[in-house]
């Protein structure tokens, strides 16, 4: 099936949203486009950060899952402790698969499960006692511990407890950053208020820790690779390109990354931001007190990555610049391998991606380097700057779909037909029984890094490996298969 | 009366940005803009007017500044 014509798309968004009753209808109307990429405001076309309808499959999280499980979680020598029931904490505990190194339980602790365990007395008499002793109780167990942050779960606000009383006298009594985050479950539609509540905190927390501490050497080539969760080992793959052009990489926020970098990035000449979405808030503080400029980088594929690190050389002075050219001319043979290798195999394969808040846009370029086509993209949790930014990137009449329902998913995916489908592990098992090759794009299928171009390699390998998969020839039972003469059915998803 | 963080793009416009609505707009116009003064009505480039009592001399930006509903 060639690719669907603006008609085509739009009849099949109306096809899609047939089934839902009028009201649900004209909700889920509004979050459904196909792209036009001349228009420059994507609000007059998509709608984005609303809440979800009731009844409808969300692939959503919690504002605690934005800001324990992305922002903070990462940080490596700091506990976070999951404030409430044991569930969250205990059913999210190192899914993430982002890499740091250290002595797990020594002086690192981001596959630990910390959690106050909440139960009916502390719902009935309150909780802050219960925190203040689970404090003592980490710094006595634990005591290389650099500082803790009380993660809120939804009863913490419900019952109105004041873990910002507590942090405040525990922080004093220990001397360390005891950080309250209030970023109870209910609070916003989707994870994103969990990032910028949690950016909020990081800023009225941590960032000012250092001001007026002149002893950190700076250099003139200091900058922090912002919004880069390290997984799979991401941000050491992208960190070493930046440190080959003579950059100096003073802080990753928050993959492998510690409280005393968060405390330096005030410091820093210039701030390189990946995650747009959930650490744009941030940056633009920084820029705002301390002057420091940001900047939104690529490093998905060879095109993006050369693209990126000429934009990053152009704030620096003509070595930097230089250094850039270089490290892309030392790399040029080994992506160029690689393309020349992967691309006849994968050549105008069609994919659709739904991923979080980033990376719908920005892998897009590393499939084009191998001749694949994206014809289908959208956000869990984005808002309308995402998708102003999306809109210039994808081609004309690609469909848009913003926190998809997993009919809709479903739907779309049995008429567009792609030929690999990235999205999380939510989506994966449905998708595989439909006998449609499919890539975890949030946690790289525990596979990665994808970053960099170290990361390419690995990208193009597994999306190789799984679309050219001889077991998606093998979908169908052999008694269902058509005997000998009959026409032979090409692929059983379009049975499904 | 939104808190709204006022910084420059690439292009050198002035971007509106409104961090509780989430709201980037570009700044179309603003009514006075000279080397003392800066402020007064401010149209975006989505049609929406705001306003500011002018400011003087100009701050320096990015920069937050409380900004009025502009009547429409």
């Amino acid at each position: 099936m060639t690719a669907l014509t603006r008609e085509e798309t739009q009849a099949l968004i109306q096809e899609v949203l047939e089934v839902y009753p009028d009201k649900a209808k004209k909700d889920r109307a509004k979050h459904l486009a196909v792209n036009d990429p001349s228009v420059e405001q994507s609000k007059k076309c998509i709608t984005s950060n609303r809440k979800s309808l009731p009844g409808v499959m969300t692939i959503r999280g919690c504002a605690y899952a934005g800001s324990k499980g992305v922002v903070w979680g990462p940080i490596k020598d700091m506990i976070h402790i999951s404030h409430g029931p044991v569930g969250c904490g205990a059913y999210s505990r190192a899914g993430r698969r982002n890499y740091y190194v250290g002595h797990t339980g020594v002086n690192t602790f981001g596959t630990m499960n910390f959690t106050s365990d909440f139960q009916e007395k502390d719902i009935v008499f309150g909780g802050d006692k219960k925190l203040a002793k689970l404090i003592d109780e980490i710094n006595e167990l634990f005591p290389l511990v650099k500082g803790i942050s009380v993660q809120s779960e939804c009863p913490i606000g419900l019952i109105g407890d004041d873990i910002e009383a507590v942090s405040k006298k525990k922080g004093k009594e220990l001397d360390k950053p005891i950080v309250p985050v209030r970023c109870e479950g209910f609070r916003g539609v989707s994870q994103s208020l969990g990032h910028h509540i949690a950016n909020d905190a990081i800023r009225d927390w941590v960032i000012g820790n250092r001001d007026g501490d002149p002893t950190f050497q700076t250099t003139p080539y200091d900058v922090a690779v912002i919004g880069d969760y390290n997984i799979g080992g991401d941000a050491w793959a992208s960190r070493i390109l930046l440190e080959e052009m003579g950059l100096r990489v003073v802080a990753q926020w928050s993959g492998d990354g510690t409280l005393a970098e968060m405390e330096l990035t005030p410091k820093v000449k210039l701030n390189l931001i990946h995650c747009y979405r959930s650490m744009n808030y941030i940056s633009r503080f920084m820029e705002e007190k301390y002057g420091i400029p940001w900047m939104e980088y690529n490093f998905f594929g060879p095109t993006k990555i050369a693209e990126s690190l000429r934009k990053i050389a152009a704030f620096f002075d003509e070595t930097i610049q230089a250094n850039a050219e270089k490290v892309i001319a030392k790399y040029e043979a080994e992506y160029s391998a690689i393309i020349a290798k992967y691309r006849p195999r994968l050549e105008g394969k069609r994919v659709m991606l739904y991923v979080g808040g980033l990376r719908p846009r920005h892998v897009v370029g590393a499939y084009e380097d191998l001749g694949m086509e994206v014809v289908g993209t959208g956000y869990e949790f984005a808002h309308n700057d995402d998708y102003d930014r999306t809109m210039k990137e994808m081609g004309e009449a690609t469909l848009l779909y913003d926190d998809v329902t997993g009919y809709e998913f479903e739907e779309f995916v049995k008429r567009v037909k792609p030929d690999l489908i990235g999205s999380g592990v939510k989506e994966k098992y449905i998708f595989q029984k439909m006998g449609v090759p499919f890539r975890q794009m949030h946690s790289w299928d525990y596979s990665g890094p994808y970053h960099g171009y170290d990361g390419f390699a690995i990208f193009a390998r597994d999306m190789d490996m799984t679309v050219n998969n001889p077991c998606w020839n093998s979908m169908q039972a052999p008694w269902l298969k058509p005997a000998e003469g009959e026409t032979e059915v090409k692929k059983l998803a379009a049975s499904a | 009366m939104p808190n709204v963080m006022i910084r420059k793009n690439d292009a050198g416009d002035l971007l509106f940005y409104v961090a509780k609505k989430d709201m980037e707009e570009t700044i179309a116009s603003v009514e006075t803009d000279t080397s003392e003064t800066w402020g007064g009505e401010v149209v975006l480039t989505d049609g929406s007017r705001w306003y500011i009592d002018p400011i003087s001399p100009p701050p320096v930006f990015p920069t937050t500044l409380r900004f009025k509903r502009g009547d429409e």
